[in-house]
């Protein structure tokens, strides 16, 4: 038995089972995100040097991951619109870019907020914070960009263009601590050079960690889903196919 | 060549293009992007004479005098290797304590003190539970006193 996958890339067929699948995401994001709440402000342990301050790391992390992970996702769909022209890869990336946007803000101004407590400042122009401020100036951009053209295949074009160019910054963003000097600290979690997983913190904490993560990713898909089927209701309203549904529904 | 592996090549030659770009931009702008300086390249004269610029580096241990006015301290700046001295008016973050890193901003003065006009304290990655940190003291401790155990004895050969 085999599943035609391509027949998902057509937006009529994929309208449908976006809308089956969301609400499943949603409810999963929904449990993760109460189990890894409560994880974090009730069962991970104080820190040693910067005690009940430091619980705030468990969505800024969260945040910050999602901000670049978002990012690449999106790329990879305007890239993939580019190359076989398909509208679904398009759309994917414009419903992704909000949330991105989002992920990149929260981990800005949680950043702030544990900045100002621990380090003495809200913000700093050290390299790691400059460049996810450009994250957030790129995702802004983009949803400009395209917004701002009237044709949606120019404007995907145009747009899938400049989130294209801006993945370059995903790995500066990643590495700076470790290329500069930067007042930010380096990754907790690391791959080490055997090709395992390194971790300068204890096991309930990063457990925590990665139930935010996975709550954030849930939710991401969940939106993403969600607004990828506006979009295509939006673009594809002369269609004969959107046309049938809407009477049918009436 | 079909058409859509036309684009693709395009979309790698231009990715690739991009990158040594910004690799290429990024080096040349290596000591501007960089946050402070170390004490090793304040020692070795490669800090800004008359500019206000960034130190960083641990706090020495031991090093840390308040005047008694209670807001002015003296501290020394290392990174295990050189070491710089910094005088200090005004509030310190709670982080702060020898040991720590801390990132300063100001001028070097008269005898090589960096007289700071802000000071931020830098933690590092590493998070636990005070009594493991605790634990881990003590265990350092005990190590410290078993090799000075050990060492004694040759001493007084």
């Amino acid at each position: 038995m085999s599943i035609n996958w391509f027949k998902y890339s057509a937006p009529s067929s994929f309208y449908p089972l976006a809308g089956k699948v969301a609400p499943w995401f949603a409810f999963t994001a929904a449990i993760l995100f109460v189990v890894g709440l409560y994880l974090s402000f009730f069962v991970a342990p104080t820190d040693y040097k910067q005690g009940e301050g430091y619980r705030i790391m468990f969505i800024h992390v969260p945040a910050a991951w999602m901000s670049m992970f978002i990012y690449i996702i999106m790329a990879c769909w305007a890239a993939a619109g580019m190359i076989w022209r398909t509208r679904l890869s398009s759309m994917m990336a414009s419903a992704l870019a909000p949330t991105g946007a989002i992920f990149t803000f929260i981990a800005l101004w949680t950043g702030a907020l544990w900045g100002k407590p621990m380090w003495g400042t809200w913000w700093v122009w050290d390299a790691r914070l400059t460049s996810e401020l450009i994250l957030l100036f790129l995702y802004i951009g983009f949803m400009a960009l395209e917004s701002a053209i009237d044709d949606p295949r120019r404007a995907a074009r145009a747009s899938g263009l400049l989130a294209l160019v801006g993945v370059i910054n995903v790995p500066i963003i990643y590495y700076s601590v470790q290329w500069w000097n930067t007042l930010h600290q380096g990754a907790s979690i690391k791959m080490s050079e055997s090709g395992g997983m390194e971790t300068s913190m204890t096991e309930i904490m990063l457990w925590t960690l990665l139930i935010m993560t996975f709550a954030c990713w849930f939710y991401t898909i969940a939106i993403a889903l969600t607004r990828v089927r506006s979009i295509i209701l939006e673009r594809e309203s002369n269609n004969v196919w959107v046309k049938e549904m809407l009477q049918g529904e009436r | 060549m079909k058409a859509r592996h036309k684009r693709m090549m395009f979309i790698v030659l231009g990715l690739a293009g991009v990158a040594v770009a910004a690799t290429l931009v990024l080096t040349a702008l290596q000591s501007n992007i960089n946050h402070f300086f170390s004490p090793t390249e304040v020692v070795a004269n490669q800090a800004p004479k008359d500019r206000t610029f960034r130190l960083g580096g641990l706090v020495e241990v031991g090093s840390v005098k308040r005047e008694d006015d209670g807001l002015t301290v003296h501290f020394n700046v290392t990174d295990n290797a050189e070491v710089v001295a910094i005088k200090f008016t005004g509030i310190l973050p709670d982080l702060f304590q020898e040991g720590q890193g801390v990132v300063a901003q100001g001028k070097l003065g008269t005898g090589g003190v960096f007289q700071a006009d802000e000071v931020l304290a830098k933690h590092d990655e590493t998070y636990m539970p005070p009594e493991v940190a605790d634990a881990l003291e003590k265990a350092d401790q005990q190590k410290a006193a078993e090799a000075q155990q050990t060492s004694t004895p040759q001493e007084g050969i």
